[in-house]
């Protein structure tokens, strides 16, 4: 099938589970809000369904790989010192901003939230630049 | 118990969505942010099929007065265009164009075991937690800060 087709249907797996778990316990589907309310000072008390969702998250790929024989995980592209500083950057400015590609950008859109819009446009601005800047400036 | 069973089926199928679109493939991320180089569109397709899916379930859900197995819908309630919003935002993106990796693939990527995506997923998580942090001590002072989120 055609990366473009299997991304559409990916995409539509992924707004099924957003419908979901609205649904059924009323929660926004967003990876970043799910993942930081467990964190310390102060976890949330709601922490079985969203330790629930993380460990499905990571049974999906064994699933894959069981009926496909694939994974499909590709490696990382850039070496350590770039995967620690992005993560702090992905973490300090997801836990800012209220949400990342699924809870602003799946879920918000949905929601005609403004704000969700604004933090689309803005988060894939600076991730454009900064891969054109990496890629095509600086030449890594 | 429900609760928590419907949150392993949604993962689960969360779960499957990133992979079989290919965004658990960082080169695959980065080349849609690439749009001076060799374009990806794939990532578009993934927000059309994802967004038509939630905003049309969302929809049917709102004249609903409750979610099935809970008292309410947790909805964020927050609707001002803040700065911990817009430099939230843009910090977000230049990691997630520095390594191709947002929040949710790269827990997935989890599964395959390698230790360079545990490094990611640990800094992310030390990311959170300096806000968070942040954000407790400073609620009196800072109220934007402590709005309600998008999560």
């Amino acid at each position: 099938m055609h990366p473009f087709a299997l991304a559409a249907i990916g995409g539509v797996m992924i707004g099924t589970s957003a419908v979901l778990l609205m649904a059924l316990t009323g929660c926004i589907a967003g990876i970043s809000g799910i993942v930081g309310g467990l964190l310390p000072p102060k976890p949330v008390a709601d922490r079985s369904w969203r330790l629930a969702f993380i460990l499905g998250l990571v049974a999906a790929p064994a699933a894959l790989r069981t009926f496909s024989g694939d994974v499909l995980i590709g490696p990382p592209t850039v070496g350590t010192p770039v995967l620690i500083a992005a993560g702090l950057l992905v973490g300090i400015g997801t836990a800012l901003g209220g949400g990342c590609t699924s809870g602003h950008g799946i879920c918000g859109i949905s929601r005609l939230s403004v704000r969700s819009v604004v933090a689309v446009v803005t988060f894939i601005a600076a991730g454009v630049l900064t891969v054109f800047v990496t890629r095509h400036v600086l030449g890594a | 118990m429900r609760g928590t069973l419907t949150g392993l089926l949604a993962g689960f199928l969360f779960g499957l969505g990133l992979c079989l679109s290919g965004m658990t493939s960082p080169a695959v991320v980065q080349g849609f942010l690439d749009v001076a180089g060799a374009w990806n569109p794939a990532l578009l397709f993934v927000m059309a099929g994802g967004v038509a899916v939630t905003f049309v379930g969302y929809r049917f859900l709102v004249p609903k007065s409750k979610p099935l197995w809970a008292s309410r819908f947790s909805l964020p309630t927050a609707t001002r265009i803040d700065t911990p919003l817009l430099a939230g935002a843009a910090i977000f993106g230049i990691g997630w164009g520095l390594a191709g990796y947002c929040p949710g693939p790269a827990v997935v990527s989890l599964a395959s075991g390698r230790i360079a995506v545990v490094v990611f997923v640990l800094s992310m998580l030390v990311g959170m937690i300096l806000v968070r942090w942040m954000r407790s001590g400073s609620r009196a002072s800072m109220p934007s800060l402590a709005a309600e989120e998008n999560r």
